[in-house]
């Protein structure tokens, strides 16, 4: 197998470009995803001059209209992928999202599907302020017919983007920002696919399971080093298909040590870690030895944009640390 | 042409100002987007600033070695691409205009993280086996879900064992590890205990083979030779050394410790918490040894070639175990610590030595050697000194004995025996009593919490 280095950005890229050259029906649209531009962090850059205008093309400031578009060219035959230029603009789009796409099977008794991929960056962190940073997933979460996934590795982004694009079931694709340029891997050149409703086991350890994904996972991947040299070993769990819930995995990573954190950037309230800790205390009671713990961004209503703010309301890997430290000792 | 501004960058995490250590373009060149225009320092990072667009240099509006805001002006560029010029009024589709200066803006943040990008190898993940925390007795009657079942399932008696989780809980992992045969003993044995149990749980390689092999093989009527690793002879060399060289002494007193029992007692469970270690006996008795070695710097010496130096440095080495050797790494400065310092030092120091961890230098250095031999249950033995140092303490096990009172009564009292052996070269009898004495003497002051730290 030949590797590449190369980042979360470009192994999305890379994963859209192999389609797209694999299978003509595959086409991507959105705010400033045409042209020479190629979206505003360059996932597209180059895909144009490609692929052509017709298949890699803009779209005027409409979500609505994405949304729209991308469920009627899947339903006349297309892979379209929709690229939503934040998380934060999707919700003109939310209509389309739950009513159209991800009802179409089950409106159609199954003679109709609407193949289509949405991206969007997700997450903060960057100083984007309230309009750049959220994550919008659980607004959408729990829509059944709706696939959720996102990638925390660049392995998992190239694999995941391909499979997301090669399903028959809408797919909304979820990329974070600050993670475009900070993770670099080795990356497999050749074709495959990350399974979309699978979570991932990325660090074994007998003392506590953290389950994350994003930013935050990585934060927990750094603390599990150095807490590795006062001897606790977390079980480390990336939980990449936000929906449907990969819960075999879940429950078993949290059985194994009985210690469960759950860690997202997200405001606690009614997060996806909220439905993973429901699920645990169902199915997994009589193996727990300490409470369920979440770790998550305050309740307040968005991430803010003064630097001293956004510090305060992100989980960073200290916070992250001192609660595996707490749940391992406890 | 319109002018643009480059203004002062954000150079890190709590960097609030920064100055430019040299400026890399003059007014009147012409420079490209992302080329260097100047080194700015902050407190933390020398860093290159890149341009944002591609122009001819105006004006440098800061000189070097000026302390300016983060945001701050630094220098104006006359660029060529004419229609665009931000409006100010920001409605409609100019707000969409200003969006891509944002834009550039969160692009310039994501490759700042992406300046220090997280190199992930595919290597699989290490283990190591766990850390065991000292145990303390078990007060808490709640026990979590996965402890009542597996108690219940494998018919353990949850009063027999010894919780290592906050206040004493019992842990899944305690009851999954609970060997009703083999209830460790206290101290530092239990975590030699703990780190032979788990060895041979896993089972994994060891680091000295020959010793794990003789271990294993246990008694056997035939007589066998087992090669000593590399630790155990140079072990060998040094004690030949110390007896062959130094002339030992040998001195014991006795001490009465009912205030340290006391005031461990009472303190342990809160010092656990708030210091993350647990509060052995052993701190005090570094602490009284290095308040008395201050009054006494005979002891604090070395003989050498016909001199005795006196070392400016008080380095204690503290014997520790692990199953196969004995280590001695050192306590640097130990005179700038207090109690509750040197319960973490020398918590720090014994874990390196249980994971084979400790580097020459941790191990070097040593101006006398203190050894816990009341940890493996000694109430009385003989120090070897360690070479080149003219003194060895053995602090005995504490137990409990009836004392004559003053008032002809009598009371249990915590007593320890501690044997010192010297030099006879540099100290003589007279300065051993005496050096005991203030040792005696500080282990007595100790009475209250404020005593720790």
């Amino acid at each position: 197998m030949t590797m590449a280095m190369m980042t979360y950005l470009e192994a999305i890229k890379k994963g859209i470009e192999e389609e797209m050259a694999r299978d003509e029906r595959v086409v991507i649209f959105g705010e400033d995803v045409g042209g020479v531009k190629g979206g505003v962090f360059g996932v597209t850059k180059g895909l144009a001059e490609k692929f052509g205008e017709e298949r890699c093309f803009n779209t005027p400031l409409t979500e609505g209209q994405i949304g729209g578009l991308a469920v009627g060219l899947g339903l006349v035959g297309y892979r379209p992928i929709g690229e939503f230029q934040f998380a934060d603009y999707i919700l003109p789009a939310v209509n389309q999202l739950i009513s159209e796409a991800s009802r179409m099977r089950y409106r159609t008794k199954g003679d109709w599907t609407a193949p289509v991929v949405y991206r969007a960056p997700y997450g903060g962190g960057v100083r984007g302020g309230l309009y750049h940073s959220q994550s919008t997933e659980k607004v959408l979460f729990g829509q059944p017919g709706l696939r959720i996934v996102t990638p925390s590795s660049p392995h998992d982004a190239k694999g995941l983007i391909k499979a997301a694009i090669r399903c028959d079931d809408p797919v909304l694709f979820y990329e974070h920002k600050r993670l475009y340029r900070l993770l670099k891997e080795d990356v497999p050149e050749e074709d495959y696919t990350v399974p979309l409703d699978k979570a991932n086991v990325v660090r074994e350890g007998e003392d506590l399971t953290v389950i994350a994904y994003g930013m935050v996972l990585n934060h927990a991947l750094k603390a599990a080093e150095t807490l590795s040299e006062e001897g606790i070993e977390a079980e480390i769990v990336d939980v990449r298909s936000l929906y449907p819930l990969d819960k075999e995995t879940l429950v078993k990573a949290a059985k194994k040590t009985g210690k469960v954190l759950l860690v997202t950037e997200d405001n606690l309230e009614g997060s996806i870690m909220s439905e993973i800790s429901a699920v645990i205390a169902e199915e997994a009671l009589f193996d727990l030895d300490a409470p369920i713990r979440r770790l998550a961004g305050p309740d307040s209503p968005s991430m803010p944009y003064a630097i001293a703010l956004e510090r305060a309301f992100l989980v960073d890997e200290d916070k992250v640390r001192t609660a595996m430290r707490e749940l391992a000792e406890f | 042409m319109s002018i643009e501004t480059i203004k002062m960058p954000h150079l890190g995490e709590s960097v609030t100002e920064a100055s430019l250590s040299l400026w890399i373009v003059k007014a009147g060149d012409q420079i490209n987007k992302y080329d260097p225009i100047a080194e700015a320092v902050s407190d933390k990072v020398t860093t290159e600033i890149p341009s944002n667009y591609t122009g001819v240099v105006k004006d440098l509006l800061i000189d070097t070695d000026m302390d300016v805001a983060i945001g701050t002006p630094i220098m104006t560029i006359e660029t060529a691409d004419a229609g665009k010029s931000p409006s100010e009024n920001g409605n409609g589709k100019a707000a969409k205009m200003q969006t891509e200066e944002f834009i550039d803006h969160l692009n310039e943040e994501i490759d700042k993280a992406g300046s220090q990008p997280i190199e992930r190898t595919t290597e699989s993940v290490n283990r190591e086996s766990a850390l065991h925390s000292d145990k303390e007795k078990g007060h808490s009657p709640r026990y979590s879900p996965a402890v009542m079942r597996i108690s219940q399932e494998r018919g353990i008696d949850l009063s027999e064992v010894e919780g290592t989780g906050k206040h004493g809980r019992i842990t899944r992992k305690d009851v999954l590890q609970f060997n009703p045969a083999a209830k460790p003993e206290a101290g530092m044995n239990t975590k030699v205990a703990d780190t032979v149990a788990k060895r041979k749980q896993n089972d994994q390689p060891d680091r000295m083979p020959a010793e794990q092999e003789h271990a294993h093989k246990g008694f056997q009527a035939t007589e066998y030779s087992v090669p000593a690793d590399g630790i155990r002879k140079a072990i060998a060399k040094k004690m030949v050394q110390s007896t062959t060289e130094i002339p030992h002494a040998w001195m014991m007193v006795e001490a009465d410790v009912s205030n340290i029992v006391a005031l461990r007692e009472k303190t342990k469970d809160q010092f656990r918490e708030q210091e993350g270690v647990s509060l052995s006996y052993f701190p005090f008795f570094v602490k009284a040894v290095v308040q008395a070695l201050k009054k006494h710097p005979v002891i604090n010496t070395s003989w050498k070639e016909g001199s005795i130096i006196y070392h400016g440095e008080i380095n204690l080495s503290i014997a520790v175990a692990t199953d196969e050797h004995l280590f001695v790494p050192v306590i640097k400065k130990a005179d700038g610590y207090s109690i509750s310092g040197l319960s973490r030092e020398i918590s720090r120091l014994a874990e390196l030595a249980r994971r084979g961890k400790l580097t020459s230098a941790d191990m070097q250095g040593g101006t006398m050697t203190l050894n816990n031999t009341g940890s493996f249950g000694s109430i009385q033995s003989m120090g070897i000194i360690n070479h080149p140092q003219a003194a060895i303490l053995q602090v005995e096990s504490i137990s409990k004995r009836f004392v004559p009172t003053a008032d002809g009564g009598f009371k249990a009292a915590d007593m320890v025996n501690l044997c010192l052996s010297i030099d006879h070269r540099i100290i003589d009898g007279l300065q051993a009593g005496r050096f005991l004495q203030t040792v005696k003497d500080n282990l007595n002051r100790y009475s209250s919490e404020e005593d720790l730290y």
